[in-house]
Protein backbone atom coordinates (compact mmCIF):
# COMPACT_ATOMS: atom_id res chain seq x y z
CA UNK A 1 0.00 0.00 0.00
CA UNK A 2 1.36 3.63 -0.79
CA UNK A 3 0.74 5.87 1.79
CA UNK A 4 -1.99 7.69 1.38
CA UNK A 5 -1.98 11.56 2.21
CA UNK A 6 -3.02 11.97 5.32
CA UNK A 7 -4.51 15.41 5.36
CA UNK A 8 -6.78 13.79 2.43
CA UNK A 9 -7.88 11.09 5.46
CA UNK A 10 -8.12 13.74 8.21
CA UNK A 11 -10.54 15.48 6.39
CA UNK A 12 -12.99 12.81 6.27
CA UNK A 13 -12.03 11.38 9.58
CA UNK A 14 -15.09 12.53 11.57
CA UNK A 15 -15.73 11.39 14.95
CA UNK A 16 -17.83 13.35 17.65
CA UNK A 17 -16.29 11.84 20.60
CA UNK A 18 -13.13 11.64 21.56
CA UNK A 19 -11.44 7.46 21.25
CA UNK A 20 -10.38 7.23 25.57
CA UNK A 21 -6.91 5.35 24.25
CA UNK A 22 -4.56 3.43 26.35
CA UNK A 23 -0.65 2.47 25.02
CA UNK A 24 1.00 0.36 27.10
CA UNK A 25 4.68 -1.35 26.78
CA UNK A 26 5.35 -4.99 27.67
CA UNK A 27 8.83 -6.86 27.05
CA UNK A 28 10.08 -4.17 23.87
CA UNK A 29 12.49 -1.20 23.90
CA UNK A 30 10.37 1.94 24.21
CA UNK A 31 10.62 2.24 20.23
CA UNK A 32 7.01 1.82 19.42
CA UNK A 33 5.97 4.61 21.65
CA UNK A 34 8.64 6.61 20.08
CA UNK A 35 7.18 6.10 17.05
CA UNK A 36 3.78 7.28 17.96
CA UNK A 37 5.54 10.42 19.07
CA UNK A 38 7.80 10.26 15.85
CA UNK A 39 4.32 11.26 14.18
CA UNK A 40 5.54 15.18 14.15
CA UNK A 41 2.93 17.56 13.55
CA UNK A 42 0.22 14.87 13.46
CA UNK A 43 0.82 14.25 17.48
CA UNK A 44 -1.81 17.15 17.41
CA UNK A 45 -4.30 15.56 15.85
CA UNK A 46 -4.16 12.86 17.37
CA UNK A 47 -4.30 14.69 20.82
CA UNK A 48 -7.66 16.34 19.21
CA UNK A 49 -9.13 12.72 17.92
CA UNK A 50 -7.59 10.99 21.27
CA UNK A 51 -7.78 11.54 24.76
CA UNK A 52 -4.77 9.88 26.45
CA UNK A 53 -5.83 7.83 29.86
CA UNK A 54 -2.56 5.12 30.34
CA UNK A 55 0.61 5.74 28.82
CA UNK A 56 3.38 4.58 31.24
CA UNK A 57 6.16 5.95 28.99
CA UNK A 58 4.94 9.45 28.43
CA UNK A 59 2.25 10.75 31.42
CA UNK A 60 2.14 9.32 35.22
CA UNK A 61 -0.08 6.98 35.52
CA UNK A 62 -0.40 3.57 37.54
CA UNK A 63 -1.82 0.29 37.12
CA UNK A 64 -4.43 1.40 40.27
CA UNK A 65 -5.86 4.02 37.60
CA UNK A 66 -6.97 1.79 35.16
CA UNK A 67 -7.94 -1.23 37.40
CA UNK A 68 -10.79 1.59 38.82
CA UNK A 69 -11.69 1.79 35.13
CA UNK A 70 -15.28 -0.21 34.19
CA UNK A 71 -14.67 -2.83 31.53
CA UNK A 72 -14.23 -2.01 28.13
CA UNK A 73 -14.15 1.89 28.69
CA UNK A 74 -11.00 2.20 26.60
CA UNK A 75 -12.11 2.61 23.10
CA UNK A 76 -8.80 1.15 21.98
CA UNK A 77 -5.71 0.24 23.49
CA UNK A 78 -2.27 -0.41 21.90
CA UNK A 79 -0.30 -2.93 23.28
CA UNK A 80 3.67 -2.45 22.32
CA UNK A 81 6.52 -5.41 22.82
CA UNK A 82 6.07 -9.07 23.89
CA UNK A 83 5.04 -11.21 27.13
CA UNK A 84 8.17 -11.70 28.37
CA UNK A 85 7.16 -11.78 32.22
CA UNK A 86 4.23 -12.12 34.63
CA UNK A 87 4.08 -8.34 34.93
CA UNK A 88 3.90 -7.88 31.21
CA UNK A 89 1.09 -10.57 30.64
CA UNK A 90 -1.12 -9.57 33.69
CA UNK A 91 -1.44 -5.74 32.22
CA UNK A 92 -1.94 -7.43 28.83
CA UNK A 93 -5.00 -9.27 30.31
CA UNK A 94 -6.43 -6.37 32.11
CA UNK A 95 -5.92 -3.69 29.52
CA UNK A 96 -7.89 -6.53 27.50
CA UNK A 97 -10.86 -6.79 30.26
CA UNK A 98 -10.96 -2.80 30.01
CA UNK A 99 -10.76 -1.97 26.14
CA UNK A 100 -13.09 -2.29 23.39
CA UNK A 101 -10.55 -2.83 20.87
CA UNK A 102 -6.69 -4.29 21.46
CA UNK A 103 -4.35 -3.14 18.81
CA UNK A 104 -0.71 -5.26 18.95
CA UNK A 105 1.61 -2.75 17.95
CA UNK A 106 5.10 -2.88 16.30
CA UNK A 107 6.57 -6.47 15.86
CA UNK A 108 7.33 -7.73 19.19
CA UNK A 109 3.67 -8.00 19.88
CA UNK A 110 2.76 -9.11 16.80
CA UNK A 111 5.16 -12.05 16.35
CA UNK A 112 7.14 -11.90 19.39
CA UNK A 113 10.08 -9.30 17.80
CA UNK A 114 14.01 -9.29 18.45
CA UNK A 115 13.36 -10.52 21.70
CA UNK A 116 11.77 -13.81 21.22
CA UNK A 117 15.11 -14.91 19.61
CA UNK A 118 15.68 -15.67 23.54
CA UNK A 119 13.24 -19.01 22.75
CA UNK A 120 15.95 -20.26 21.29
CA UNK A 121 18.14 -20.88 24.97
CA UNK A 122 16.39 -21.78 28.24
CA UNK A 123 15.75 -19.63 30.80
CA UNK A 124 18.15 -21.65 33.14
CA UNK A 125 21.12 -20.56 30.26
CA UNK A 126 19.97 -17.35 29.98
CA UNK A 127 19.96 -16.03 33.01
CA UNK A 128 23.45 -18.00 33.74
CA UNK A 129 24.69 -15.77 30.89
CA UNK A 130 23.40 -12.41 32.10
CA UNK A 131 24.35 -13.01 35.74
CA UNK A 132 27.14 -14.94 35.38
CA UNK A 133 29.33 -15.47 32.14
CA UNK A 134 29.50 -12.66 30.06
CA UNK A 135 32.97 -10.87 29.76
CA UNK A 136 32.12 -7.88 31.33
CA UNK A 137 30.15 -9.54 33.88
CA UNK A 138 31.21 -8.56 38.05
CA UNK A 139 29.17 -10.51 40.57
CA UNK A 140 31.17 -12.39 43.52
CA UNK A 141 28.30 -13.89 45.35
CA UNK A 142 26.69 -15.07 42.07
CA UNK A 143 23.78 -13.47 42.72
CA UNK A 144 20.73 -14.21 40.36
CA UNK A 145 17.52 -12.25 40.78
CA UNK A 146 14.97 -13.92 42.78
CA UNK A 147 11.43 -13.39 42.92
CA UNK A 148 11.07 -12.77 46.34
CA UNK A 149 13.89 -11.30 48.98
CA UNK A 150 13.34 -11.34 52.43
CA UNK A 151 15.12 -8.60 55.00
CA UNK A 152 13.76 -8.45 58.49
CA UNK A 153 9.99 -6.81 57.86
CA UNK A 154 10.75 -5.93 54.28
CA UNK A 155 9.86 -8.31 51.59
CA UNK A 156 10.20 -6.77 47.86
CA UNK A 157 8.93 -8.80 44.42
CA UNK A 158 10.01 -8.73 41.26
CA UNK A 159 7.56 -10.11 38.32
CA UNK A 160 8.48 -13.74 37.41
CA UNK A 161 10.65 -14.50 34.20
CA UNK A 162 9.06 -16.93 31.35
CA UNK A 163 10.08 -19.35 30.39
CA UNK A 164 9.26 -18.42 26.81
CA UNK A 165 8.61 -15.64 25.01
CA UNK A 166 5.38 -14.52 23.62
CA UNK A 167 3.35 -12.87 21.23
CA UNK A 168 0.53 -10.74 22.39
CA UNK A 169 -2.18 -13.17 21.48
CA UNK A 170 -1.03 -15.69 22.91
CA UNK A 171 -2.26 -14.53 26.17
CA UNK A 172 -5.15 -12.40 25.33
CA UNK A 173 -7.39 -11.62 22.56
CA UNK A 174 -5.84 -9.20 20.10
CA UNK A 175 -8.27 -7.29 17.68
CA UNK A 176 -5.74 -5.80 14.79
CA UNK A 177 -1.97 -5.81 14.30
CA UNK A 178 0.13 -2.76 13.18
CA UNK A 179 3.64 -4.74 12.30
CA UNK A 180 6.81 -3.08 12.09
CA UNK A 181 9.62 -2.69 14.27
CA UNK A 182 9.16 0.31 14.85
CA UNK A 183 5.89 0.76 12.57
CA UNK A 184 6.51 3.38 10.31
CA UNK A 185 4.75 6.72 11.83
CA UNK A 186 2.54 7.27 9.37
CA UNK A 187 1.53 4.06 9.14
CA UNK A 188 0.76 4.55 13.04
CA UNK A 189 -1.57 7.30 11.68
CA UNK A 190 -3.50 5.67 8.65
CA UNK A 191 -4.21 2.85 10.98
CA UNK A 192 -5.51 5.21 13.45
CA UNK A 193 -7.82 7.09 10.48
CA UNK A 194 -8.70 3.57 9.76
CA UNK A 195 -10.36 3.59 13.39
CA UNK A 196 -11.68 6.61 13.91
CA UNK A 197 -13.86 6.67 10.34
CA UNK A 198 -15.15 3.14 11.84
CA UNK A 199 -13.22 1.90 8.58
CA UNK A 200 -11.44 -1.44 9.87
CA UNK A 201 -11.44 -4.56 8.29
CA UNK A 202 -12.00 -7.94 9.67
CA UNK A 203 -11.07 -8.75 13.58
CA UNK A 204 -7.72 -10.50 13.76
CA UNK A 205 -6.31 -7.99 10.47
CA UNK A 206 -3.07 -6.54 9.99
CA UNK A 207 -3.57 -2.41 9.61
CA UNK A 208 -1.07 -0.39 8.98
CA UNK A 209 0.38 -1.89 5.98
CA UNK A 210 0.07 -4.02 2.31
CA UNK A 211 -1.20 -7.40 1.37
CA UNK A 212 1.54 -7.94 -0.92
CA UNK A 213 5.61 -8.64 -0.13
CA UNK A 214 7.97 -5.94 0.18
CA UNK A 215 9.29 -7.61 -3.43
CA UNK A 216 6.38 -5.47 -4.87
CA UNK A 217 6.96 -2.36 -3.09
CA UNK A 218 11.09 -2.60 -3.78
CA UNK A 219 12.35 -0.32 -6.17
CA UNK A 220 15.34 -2.21 -7.10
CA UNK A 221 15.86 -3.88 -10.34
CA UNK A 222 15.14 -7.66 -10.18
CA UNK A 223 16.38 -10.36 -12.77
CA UNK A 224 16.43 -14.14 -12.61
CA UNK A 225 17.87 -14.92 -9.12
CA UNK A 226 21.02 -17.44 -9.11
CA UNK A 227 23.33 -16.91 -5.69
CA UNK A 228 27.00 -18.21 -6.13
CA UNK A 229 28.06 -16.59 -2.51
CA UNK A 230 26.37 -15.02 0.18
CA UNK A 231 27.94 -11.31 1.55
CA UNK A 232 27.10 -9.34 4.19
CA UNK A 233 26.97 -6.23 4.33
CA UNK A 234 30.18 -5.47 6.41
CA UNK A 235 31.74 -7.40 3.52
CA UNK A 236 30.87 -5.17 0.60
CA UNK A 237 28.51 -2.14 -0.22
CA UNK A 238 25.79 -3.23 -2.42
CA UNK A 239 24.98 -1.93 -5.64
CA UNK A 240 22.22 0.46 -5.35
CA UNK A 241 20.20 -0.65 -7.69
CA UNK A 242 20.17 -3.75 -8.26
CA UNK A 243 18.50 -6.46 -5.91
CA UNK A 244 19.95 -7.25 -2.78
CA UNK A 245 19.50 -10.68 -2.93
CA UNK A 246 20.85 -11.22 -6.57
CA UNK A 247 24.18 -9.84 -4.83
CA UNK A 248 24.26 -12.40 -2.59
CA UNK A 249 22.88 -9.85 0.35
CA UNK A 250 20.36 -12.46 3.23
CA UNK A 251 17.18 -10.04 2.43
CA UNK A 252 13.77 -11.06 3.75
CA UNK A 253 11.91 -9.02 1.23
CA UNK A 254 10.43 -12.17 -0.52
CA UNK A 255 8.55 -13.30 2.61
CA UNK A 256 8.11 -9.66 4.67
CA UNK A 257 5.05 -7.78 4.17
CA UNK A 258 4.85 -4.32 2.48
CA UNK A 259 3.80 -1.46 4.25
CA UNK A 260 6.94 0.58 5.02
CA UNK A 261 7.55 2.35 1.87
CA UNK A 262 10.92 0.01 1.65
CA UNK A 263 13.00 1.99 4.41
CA UNK A 264 16.35 -0.27 5.14
CA UNK A 265 16.36 -1.47 1.10
CA UNK A 266 16.10 2.40 0.14
CA UNK A 267 19.17 2.97 2.66
CA UNK A 268 20.92 0.04 0.32
CA UNK A 269 20.20 -2.46 3.49
CA UNK A 270 19.05 -5.78 3.24
CA UNK A 271 15.01 -6.26 4.60
CA UNK A 272 15.44 -8.63 8.06
CA UNK A 273 11.88 -8.55 8.27
CA UNK A 274 10.17 -6.80 10.90
CA UNK A 275 6.78 -6.39 9.18
CA UNK A 276 5.99 -9.95 9.20
CA UNK A 277 4.50 -12.55 7.12
CA UNK A 278 2.07 -12.10 4.46
CA UNK A 279 -1.58 -13.57 5.44
CA UNK A 280 -1.75 -17.37 5.42
CA UNK A 281 2.16 -17.93 5.90
CA UNK A 282 2.03 -19.17 9.83
CA UNK A 283 5.69 -19.64 9.54
CA UNK A 284 8.12 -16.43 7.91
CA UNK A 285 11.02 -17.72 9.13
CA UNK A 286 10.76 -21.86 7.42
CA UNK A 287 9.05 -19.54 3.99
CA UNK A 288 12.27 -17.44 3.88
CA UNK A 289 14.20 -21.03 4.11
CA UNK A 290 12.05 -22.15 1.25
CA UNK A 291 12.77 -19.28 -0.90
CA UNK A 292 16.25 -18.84 -0.67
CA UNK A 293 16.92 -22.58 -1.13
CA UNK A 294 14.90 -22.49 -4.44
CA UNK A 295 17.07 -19.36 -5.93
CA UNK A 296 20.76 -21.27 -5.01
CA UNK A 297 22.96 -22.23 -7.70
CA UNK A 298 24.67 -25.17 -6.55
CA UNK A 299 22.82 -28.62 -7.26
CA UNK A 300 24.96 -30.68 -5.64
CA UNK A 301 25.01 -31.63 -1.78
CA UNK A 302 28.87 -30.99 -0.73
CA UNK A 303 28.28 -27.46 -3.09
CA UNK A 304 25.28 -26.79 -1.76
CA UNK A 305 26.54 -27.00 2.47
CA UNK A 306 29.49 -25.30 1.28
CA UNK A 307 27.35 -22.05 0.01
CA UNK A 308 24.67 -22.45 3.05
CA UNK A 309 27.76 -22.67 5.98
CA UNK A 310 28.63 -19.07 4.53
CA UNK A 311 24.99 -18.16 6.29
CA UNK A 312 25.66 -15.87 9.49
CA UNK A 313 23.23 -17.78 11.76
CA UNK A 314 20.85 -18.57 9.06
CA UNK A 315 18.16 -19.64 12.48
CA UNK A 316 18.11 -16.23 13.75
CA UNK A 317 18.49 -14.26 10.55
CA UNK A 318 15.59 -16.29 9.56
CA UNK A 319 13.46 -15.87 12.47
CA UNK A 320 15.03 -12.30 13.34
CA UNK A 321 11.16 -10.87 14.43
CA UNK A 322 9.42 -14.11 14.72
CA UNK A 323 10.29 -16.77 16.79
CA UNK A 324 7.74 -16.59 19.32
CA UNK A 325 5.17 -16.76 16.29
CA UNK A 326 6.84 -19.52 14.59
CA UNK A 327 4.98 -22.96 14.43
CA UNK A 328 7.59 -24.64 17.13
CA UNK A 329 7.46 -21.42 18.86
CA UNK A 330 10.69 -22.26 20.84
CA UNK A 331 13.43 -24.71 21.41
CA UNK A 332 12.45 -27.83 22.39
CA UNK A 333 13.51 -28.62 26.25
CA UNK B 1 5.17 -51.05 25.06
CA UNK B 2 8.01 -50.82 22.38
CA UNK B 3 7.62 -47.50 20.85
CA UNK B 4 6.27 -47.35 17.21
CA UNK B 5 7.89 -44.48 15.72
CA UNK B 6 5.04 -42.33 13.38
CA UNK B 7 6.42 -41.75 10.41
CA UNK B 8 5.07 -39.17 7.28
CA UNK B 9 6.29 -40.00 4.13
CA UNK B 10 6.06 -37.10 1.47
CA UNK B 11 6.22 -38.66 -1.97
CA UNK B 12 6.51 -37.50 -5.52
CA UNK B 13 4.14 -38.79 -8.06
CA UNK B 14 6.42 -39.69 -10.62
CA UNK B 15 9.45 -41.53 -9.03
CA UNK B 16 8.99 -42.28 -5.18
CA UNK B 17 5.39 -43.17 -4.84
CA UNK B 18 5.27 -45.30 -7.85
CA UNK B 19 8.27 -46.53 -6.41
CA UNK B 20 6.48 -47.43 -3.48
CA UNK B 21 3.46 -48.58 -5.54
CA UNK B 22 5.81 -51.05 -6.91
CA UNK B 23 7.13 -52.49 -3.46
CA UNK B 24 2.91 -53.14 -2.90
CA UNK B 25 2.42 -54.71 -6.13
CA UNK B 26 5.72 -56.68 -5.72
CA UNK B 27 4.66 -57.97 -2.09
CA UNK B 28 7.78 -56.70 -0.72
CA UNK B 29 7.44 -56.48 3.51
CA UNK B 30 8.20 -52.87 5.25
CA UNK B 31 7.64 -51.75 8.18
CA UNK B 32 3.98 -50.12 8.32
CA UNK B 33 5.03 -47.14 10.58
CA UNK B 34 5.28 -44.96 7.13
CA UNK B 35 2.23 -42.74 6.10
CA UNK B 36 2.65 -41.98 2.70
CA UNK B 37 1.59 -38.79 1.05
CA UNK B 38 1.88 -37.86 -2.45
CA UNK B 39 2.58 -34.74 -3.67
CA UNK B 40 3.34 -33.92 -7.31
CA UNK B 41 7.08 -33.32 -7.19
CA UNK B 42 9.53 -33.14 -4.24
CA UNK B 43 10.33 -29.51 -5.22
CA UNK B 44 6.50 -28.84 -3.68
CA UNK B 45 7.14 -30.04 -0.54
CA UNK B 46 7.59 -26.85 2.02
CA UNK B 47 10.00 -27.10 4.99
CA UNK B 48 6.20 -25.92 6.66
CA UNK B 49 5.19 -29.41 5.86
CA UNK B 50 7.89 -31.02 7.24
CA UNK B 51 7.84 -28.94 10.83
CA UNK B 52 4.23 -28.77 10.93
CA UNK B 53 4.57 -32.69 10.61
CA UNK B 54 6.86 -32.70 13.44
CA UNK B 55 4.55 -30.61 15.56
CA UNK B 56 1.68 -32.48 15.04
CA UNK B 57 3.07 -35.69 15.85
CA UNK B 58 5.44 -37.19 13.45
CA UNK B 59 8.57 -38.73 15.15
CA UNK B 60 10.11 -38.54 11.81
CA UNK B 61 9.76 -37.34 8.07
CA UNK B 62 10.99 -39.00 4.91
CA UNK B 63 11.00 -37.19 1.43
CA UNK B 64 11.60 -38.94 -1.43
CA UNK B 65 12.27 -37.84 -4.76
CA UNK B 66 13.14 -38.58 -8.49
CA UNK B 67 17.14 -39.19 -8.70
CA UNK B 68 18.99 -35.74 -9.85
CA UNK B 69 18.37 -35.68 -13.27
CA UNK B 70 15.25 -37.58 -13.75
CA UNK B 71 12.68 -34.88 -11.90
CA UNK B 72 9.79 -34.30 -14.35
CA UNK B 73 10.09 -30.90 -13.85
CA UNK B 74 13.92 -30.50 -14.12
CA UNK B 75 14.74 -28.76 -11.16
CA UNK B 76 12.19 -29.99 -8.30
CA UNK B 77 14.51 -32.52 -6.46
CA UNK B 78 17.52 -29.93 -6.57
CA UNK B 79 15.32 -27.54 -4.68
CA UNK B 80 14.09 -30.31 -2.33
CA UNK B 81 17.46 -30.97 -1.73
CA UNK B 82 18.59 -27.73 -1.01
CA UNK B 83 15.80 -27.42 1.52
CA UNK B 84 16.65 -30.32 3.24
CA UNK B 85 20.23 -29.57 3.93
CA UNK B 86 19.42 -26.12 4.89
CA UNK B 87 16.45 -27.20 7.13
CA UNK B 88 18.87 -29.49 8.94
CA UNK B 89 21.06 -27.08 9.63
CA UNK B 90 18.45 -25.20 11.28
CA UNK B 91 16.21 -28.13 12.90
CA UNK B 92 19.09 -27.89 16.06
CA UNK B 93 18.33 -24.41 17.03
CA UNK B 94 14.72 -25.94 17.94
CA UNK B 95 15.83 -28.89 19.82
CA UNK B 96 15.43 -31.61 17.26
CA UNK B 97 17.61 -33.97 15.86
CA UNK B 98 18.23 -33.49 12.01
CA UNK B 99 18.15 -36.98 11.93
CA UNK B 100 14.22 -37.48 12.21
CA UNK B 101 14.30 -35.36 8.47
CA UNK B 102 15.58 -38.18 5.43
CA UNK B 103 15.54 -37.05 1.78
CA UNK B 104 16.09 -39.92 -0.46
CA UNK B 105 16.14 -40.55 -4.08
CA UNK B 106 13.60 -43.17 -5.14
CA UNK B 107 12.67 -43.99 -8.84
CA UNK B 108 10.21 -45.88 -10.11
CA UNK B 109 11.93 -49.24 -10.67
CA UNK B 110 12.70 -49.09 -6.75
CA UNK B 111 10.35 -50.74 -5.01
CA UNK B 112 12.78 -52.60 -3.28
CA UNK B 113 15.35 -49.76 -2.03
CA UNK B 114 11.74 -47.87 -0.95
CA UNK B 115 11.18 -50.87 0.79
CA UNK B 116 15.05 -51.22 2.66
CA UNK B 117 14.76 -47.27 2.83
CA UNK B 118 11.47 -47.52 4.74
CA UNK B 119 12.94 -50.35 7.36
CA UNK B 120 16.29 -49.02 7.83
CA UNK B 121 14.39 -44.94 8.40
CA UNK B 122 12.29 -46.44 11.01
CA UNK B 123 14.79 -48.22 12.81
CA UNK B 124 16.87 -44.99 13.06
CA UNK B 125 13.95 -43.10 14.40
CA UNK B 126 13.27 -46.19 16.77
CA UNK B 127 16.69 -45.37 18.23
CA UNK B 128 16.35 -41.84 18.94
CA UNK B 129 12.96 -42.21 20.16
CA UNK B 130 9.77 -40.48 20.58
CA UNK B 131 9.93 -36.57 19.80
CA UNK B 132 7.01 -35.36 21.56
CA UNK B 133 7.88 -31.84 20.17
CA UNK B 134 4.21 -30.55 21.08
CA UNK B 135 3.77 -32.13 24.74
CA UNK B 136 7.14 -30.38 25.23
CA UNK B 137 6.27 -27.39 24.52
CA UNK B 138 2.92 -27.37 26.48
CA UNK B 139 4.60 -28.61 29.60
CA UNK B 140 6.97 -25.55 29.71
CA UNK B 141 4.39 -22.97 29.12
CA UNK B 142 2.28 -24.45 32.11
CA UNK B 143 5.52 -23.45 33.90
CA UNK B 144 4.67 -20.03 32.76
CA UNK B 145 1.01 -20.39 34.71
CA UNK B 146 0.21 -17.09 36.89
CA UNK B 147 -1.64 -19.01 39.42
CA UNK B 148 -3.82 -16.00 41.14
CA UNK B 149 -4.44 -14.76 37.72
CA UNK B 150 -5.62 -18.06 36.67
CA UNK B 151 -8.24 -18.33 40.08
CA UNK B 152 -8.90 -14.30 39.10
CA UNK B 153 -10.38 -15.43 35.29
CA UNK B 154 -11.91 -18.44 37.10
CA UNK B 155 -13.92 -16.49 39.52
CA UNK B 156 -14.84 -13.77 37.21
CA UNK B 157 -16.11 -16.95 34.55
CA UNK B 158 -18.20 -18.27 37.74
CA UNK B 159 -19.92 -15.23 38.49
CA UNK B 160 -20.59 -14.63 34.50
CA UNK B 161 -22.29 -18.13 34.66
CA UNK B 162 -24.28 -17.06 37.50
Amino acid sequence: MRFRSWKKLWKKAVTPMKLKTGIYWGAGCGGCDVAVLDVHEKILLVAEKMELLFWPIAMDFKYEDVEKMEDGEFDIVMYNGAIRNSENEEIAKLLRKKSKTMVALGACAHLGGLIAMANFHTRESLLNRVYLETESTDNPDSVIPAEKWKKGEEELELPAFHSTVKTLDQVVDVDYYIPGCPPVPDQIVSALVQVWEGKLPGKGSVIGAGERTLCDECPREKEEKSITEFKRPVDAIPEPEKCLLEQGFLCLGPVTREGCGARCIKTNVPCRGCYGPLEEVNDQGLRMLSALASVLEPKEEKAIDELISQLPDPLRTFYRFSAAASILRRKKV
Amino acid sequence: MTFEPKIVGFLCNWCSYTGADLAGTSRIKYSPNIRSIRVMCSGRIEPTFIVKALYEGADGVLIAGCHPGDCHYQEGNYKALRRYRMLRMILPGFGIEPERVRLEWVAASEGERFANVVDEFTDQIRDLGPLKVRDSLERILSEDAIPELEEAMEESGDANEA
